[in-house]
């Protein structure tokens, strides 16, 4: 193998399993450090610059980073990274003061900004430091999208999303609430240099069955009954209610049903219970709220009698493969299961949907109804107009949508400026040893054993009497410290001087995790077969050094490094050292 | 510093026919200087433990005073230990031995705990041929007190203070040798690939088996000038070969011509495969290995590698009838026959 290229600022990047799987990359062991030390607003600048919605993603990120943690690969939990999100905005002091000043003198330039979900807010809160005019339009009467319209108050409560939707529209933004945008063209008429279309996936798919039409009033779309909800317009729902699909939505409605008079409420699958969509933490927060789950039941028909919903009919059915692998749910030949209900909720998917965007303005779309918008840049087939969040690729999540809207405000911003959109800035790196002595590092570098700590629930009848109680509590203080502790630093990295090694062999006999192996050089997967411990997963890197004086290399396998620092601290050269790598995305405005 | 080592392993790590990994064989974090030549001593006889499946407690690891023979505390945690004082590990290793043939002994010592204070004690174990592994942690000086001049420093050796040493050393294996010891080794801690072996044969072997080993001190004597620094050692080394241990029920090799092989077979039923061996090399053979050892000598260079093996050798056990149980488990009568058991014995004497 080659030397491996630590100046690729990918390569220290990719060590940091969390900052890496995080969609915006947030920085998160550095967070996790500061909230270790009580220092709750560092902890949340940091990640406000990142994610924009901190207290919104600490109660209901889809948090990618969990299953990539380290922590998860040496025991049997990665650090409740989510759940430390929240102590950093549960606990901070006033923020305002380090938010971005606006500039008194603006740039000229004016941006359009079509529905004011995560996205849009992200790409305000880049561009209006930079001078930008920002028009923030929605056909609701606040701002925060579906953070607002579909995500319950018992998981995401209004003060919270209030604040930090609150911080972005005090930077002087221009909001058009409660205006539907029924033309693209109109607004492209009205001549802003740019227009970011953050619209969402806003359509909830039907379910065509027999019975569906008479059933009417008592069918609802999973996501139109949830916003009707926030919005206050539904207040009940029936004692028995079916839920159908498997995913969060899925979750969300069976959840609040329960807070609004169900109480039978059972969500129906069609396919086996571990294949459902849903995180598995909603999962068990709805099977925690007394919900059963029913696998493999197919819906058949909506039975109406009197003029009133009864119930419906399901198809038991299994799972088989056929010759090709390919996986289908076949009848186990049962007659067919009758299920009451009062109301049924169909919450089987999200679409996008562009009925306001005109063939005129450009904007091309595919066979699906999707819009041409490049991966990296976010532009559209019209280069003014660019598109971000759930709109541009399908339905995702929140992290995702912020991650979109930091590059959408780049490219934005570099149109706008006459750049090519191709000519992004590279990310902001630094590397710096925590050496602070001999066997003294600035980072705790002991390993803790603590297993997870499970963050407290509100008492379940209270909760399921208050569709607005929100019912995670949070971690306590000392609770989140002991969690902080679990992290293992992996951003401060092992970094390996080849002219200073010795070949001793100390860093290879200390390191628990046996990830250092000094032998001849060869391909990787030979390479990986010879290491002191067998390097089975090829998605971590090996760090491979130049040839040393015995003809050698030193190999390391990144994967169960603990970064406990003890290769560095037993090298007698210092050929080993801690050094903290920061890495942050670039943004238009940091 | 850290004095903890975490609790993590890799989740990867190969069992043993126990179903042991290595964490089972380790001792606590080492407390020698960082890049000690002593830690990978250390560190290879934990992984020949392992490879040869012994129970941790099935082991007794004995040991002088030095650097050196600080290292039990650092690998075999589980097994039973003796820290005895400066030079006298033989000794409580002979009683030890006698009283419990059971157990593998793992003795080690240094340079100066062997070569100076525990000459007459080294010397003797051998004669004896006590069914041991006496590991000599050889960094040709007193590491623990600051680095002075061992009596295994080679003359015209220099110092990390400058001053170069006026004596002939002792060839610790080549007196080995000469005292007719039955297994006798010399490797460097730099190599484990030759020293894991060499510790699973001197293990299997049933009688006194010597390994010198060098194992540079990198705080007093790794300095340009010295002959017992990473630098210099491995400038200098050359190997009779390489060696392995192989289990029982291996395929055996026969052929015993030079550049082939030969396994050569122990008491305990595992063989010695050595490799390569040079054409004039045989491990039989006392007087070739002393030369051998001798005209490297006079080359500059180190010899390493399995010098010569007895394996039909008659250990102290045998050779003064003791008991084959071990005393512990001996009951009331058998440790007290009775007066007129005393009195047959009294007769005889008269
Ligand atoms: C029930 C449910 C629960 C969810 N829970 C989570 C969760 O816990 N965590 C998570 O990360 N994600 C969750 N999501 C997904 C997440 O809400 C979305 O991925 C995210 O909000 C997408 O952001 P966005 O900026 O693309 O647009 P959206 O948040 O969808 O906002 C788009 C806004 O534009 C408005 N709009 C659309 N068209 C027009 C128009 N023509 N004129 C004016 N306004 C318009 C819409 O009304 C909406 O307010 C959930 C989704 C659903 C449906
Ligand atoms: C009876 C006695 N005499 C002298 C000493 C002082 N002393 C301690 S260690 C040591 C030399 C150890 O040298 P070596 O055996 O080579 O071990 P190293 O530290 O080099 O590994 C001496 C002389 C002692 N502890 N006890
Ligand atoms: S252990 Fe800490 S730094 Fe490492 S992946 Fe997990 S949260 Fe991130
Ligand atoms: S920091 Fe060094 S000693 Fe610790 S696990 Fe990583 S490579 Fe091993
Ligand atoms: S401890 Fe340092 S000098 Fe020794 S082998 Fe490791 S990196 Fe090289
Ligand atoms: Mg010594």
């Amino acid at each position: 193998m080659k030397p491996t290229d630590t100046s690729n600022p990918e390569y220290f990047h990719k060590v940091v399993d969390c900052q890496y799987a995080c969609p915006a990359h947030t920085p998160v062991p550095e967070y996790i450090r500061l909230i270790a030390a009580g220092k709750y607003t560092e902890a949340y600048m940091v990640n406000w610059e990142s994610n924009v919605f901190p207290g919104i993603l600490g109660r209901t990120c889809d948090r990618p980073c969990e299953p990539a943690c380290r922590r998860g690969r040496i025991e049997e939990e990665p650090v409740a990274i989510c759940r430390l999100k929240r102590v950093a905005a549960d606990n901070k002091d006033d923020v305002k003061a380090f938010m971005p000043a606006i500039p008194s003198q603006m740039n000229g330039k004016r941006v359009a900004l079509i529905g004011a979900g995560p996205a849009s807010l992200t790409v305000a809160r880049d561009l209006a430091p930079l001078g930008y005019e920002i028009h923030l339009y929605d056909e609701h009467e606040a701002g925060g999208g579906m953070m607002r319209s579909q995500i319950p108050s018992f998981r995401l409560p209004t003060e919270v999303l209030n604040e930090e939707v609150g911080y972005i529209l005090d930077m002087g933004i221009h909001t058009h609430f409660k205006t539907y945008v029924s033309s693209l063209n109109e607004i492209l008429e009205k001549g802003y240099d740019a227009v970011f279309v953050g619209t969402g996936a806003p359509r909830g798919r039907n379910l065509d069955l027999p019975g569906r039409e008479e059933a009417g009033k008592n069918v609802h779309i999973g996501i139109e009954w949830l916003a009707s909800v926030a919005f206050e317009h539904t207040h009940k729902i029936g004692k028995k209610v079916i839920v159908l699909g498997g995913g969060n939505t899925a979750m969300d409605c069976c959840r609040t049903s329960r807070r609004l008079g169900g109480e039978q409420v059972k969500v129906v699958v069609r396919s086996p219970f571990s294949e459902m969509k849903a995180s598995p933490w909603e999962i068990e927060d709805a099977m925690h709220e007394d919900i059963p789950i029913l696998e493999n039941h197919v819906p058949k028909s909506f039975v109406v009698k009197d003029g009133s919903l009864k119930g419906m009919f399901f198809e038991k059915v299994m799972v088989e493969y056929d010759d090709s692998g390919k996986r289908k749910l076949v009848p186990v030949g049962e007659p067919d299961v009758f299920i009451e209900a009062d109301d049924v909720l169909v919450a089987i998917g999200q679409q996008n949907s562009f009925p306001w965007i005109e063939k005129e303005t450009g904007v091309n779309f595919d066979e699906w109804g999707m819009p041409f918008v490049d991966r990296a840049t976010h532009q559209s087939s019209n280069k003014k107009v660019f598109f971000g969040g759930d709109s541009a690729f399908g339905p995702k999540n929140v992290i995702t949508a912020v991650a979109h809207g930091h590059q959408a405000a780049i490219s934005i911003d570099l149109y706008c400026q006459g750049t090519a959109l191709t000519e992004r800035p590279a990310p902001f790196t630094n590397l710096v040893s925590k050496k602070m002595g001999i066997h003294e590092w600035s980072y705790d570098n002991d390993v803790v054993n603590d297993q997870r700590f499970i963050v407290p629930l509100a008492e379940k009848k209270a909760a399921l009497s208050d569709r607005k109680l929100e019912v995670e509590l949070g971690f306590d203080i000392a609770t989140a410290v002991k969690e902080a502790h679990r992290c293992l630093n992996c951003d401060v990295q092992t970094v390996f001087e080849k002219d200073k090694c010795i070949e001793c062999d100390a860093c290879v006999d200390i390191c628990p995790t046996s990830c250092i192996t000094f032998t001849l050089n060869g391909e990787e997967e030979d390479l990986r077969s010879r290491l002191k411990a067998p390097a089975f997963n090829i998605t971590q890197d090996l760090y491979v050094s130049d040839t040393l004086a015995t003809k050698r290399v030193m190999v390391k396998d990144e994967d169960v490094c603990l970064h406990c620092g003890l290769c560095a601290e037993r090298c007698p050269t210092s050929a080993w050292d801690m050094q903290q790598y920061l890495y942050k995305v670039t943004k238009a405005c940091h | 510093m850290t004095y903890i080592r975490p609790k993590f392993r890799h989740p990867d790590l190969p069992k043993n026919d126990l179903g042991y990994t290595t964490k089972e064989y380790e001792g606590s974090l080492s407390t020698l200087c960082a890049g000690c030549g002593h830690d990978s001593i250390s560190a290879s006889i934990i992984e020949a433990c392992f490879e040869l499946s012994i129970p941790p407690h099935r082991i007794a690891k004995l040991s002088g005073i030095g650097c050196s023979s600080k290292t039990p505390t650092y690998f075999l945690g589980n097994s039973h230990g003796f820290n005895s004082v400066h030079g006298r590990m033989p000794s409580v290793a002979t009683g030890a031995n006698m009283a419990n043939r059971d157990l593998t002994y793992i003795g080690v010592s240094g340079d100066g705990d062997t070569a100076s204070i525990g000459m007459g004690q080294f010397v003797h174990v051998i004669r004896r041929n006590l069914n041991m592994v006496y590991i000599v942690m050889n960094n040709g000086c007193y590491g623990l007190t600051k680095g002075q001049d061992s009596a295994t420093a080679d003359e015209g050796s220099k110092s990390k203070a400058g001053s170069v040493n006026p004596f002939q050393p002792i060839d610790l294996a080549g007196l080995a040798l000469e005292l007719g010891a039955s297994f006798v080794a010399q490797s460097f801690s730099g190599d484990k690939e030759q020293l894991i072996p060499l510790i699973k044969a001197a293990i299997s072997h049933q009688g006194f088996a010597f390994i010198n080993v060098i194992s540079p001190c990198v705080t007093f004597n790794n300095n340009p000038g010295s002959t017992k620094s990473y630098d210099y050692v491995r400038e200098h080394i050359e190997s009779t070969g390489k060696t392995d241990l192989v289990p029982e029920k291996t395929e055996i090799l026969t052929s015993y011509e030079s550049g082939t092989g030969t396994d050569v077979k122990m008491h305990d039923g595992t063989y010695i495969r050595l490799e390569k061996l040079a054409a004039n090399r045989n491990p039989f053979d006392r007087m070739g290995a002393m030369n051998a050892l001798q005209a490297a000598r006079n080359r500059n260079e180190i010899l390493t590698g399995l010098l010569f093996v007895e394996t039909e050798t008659e250990n102290l056990h045998h050779t003064i009838n003791s008991s084959e149980r071990p005393l512990n488990s001996l009951l009331q009568e058998e440790l007290c026959p009775g007066s007129l058991v005393l009195a047959d014995i009294n007769d005889e004497l008269r």
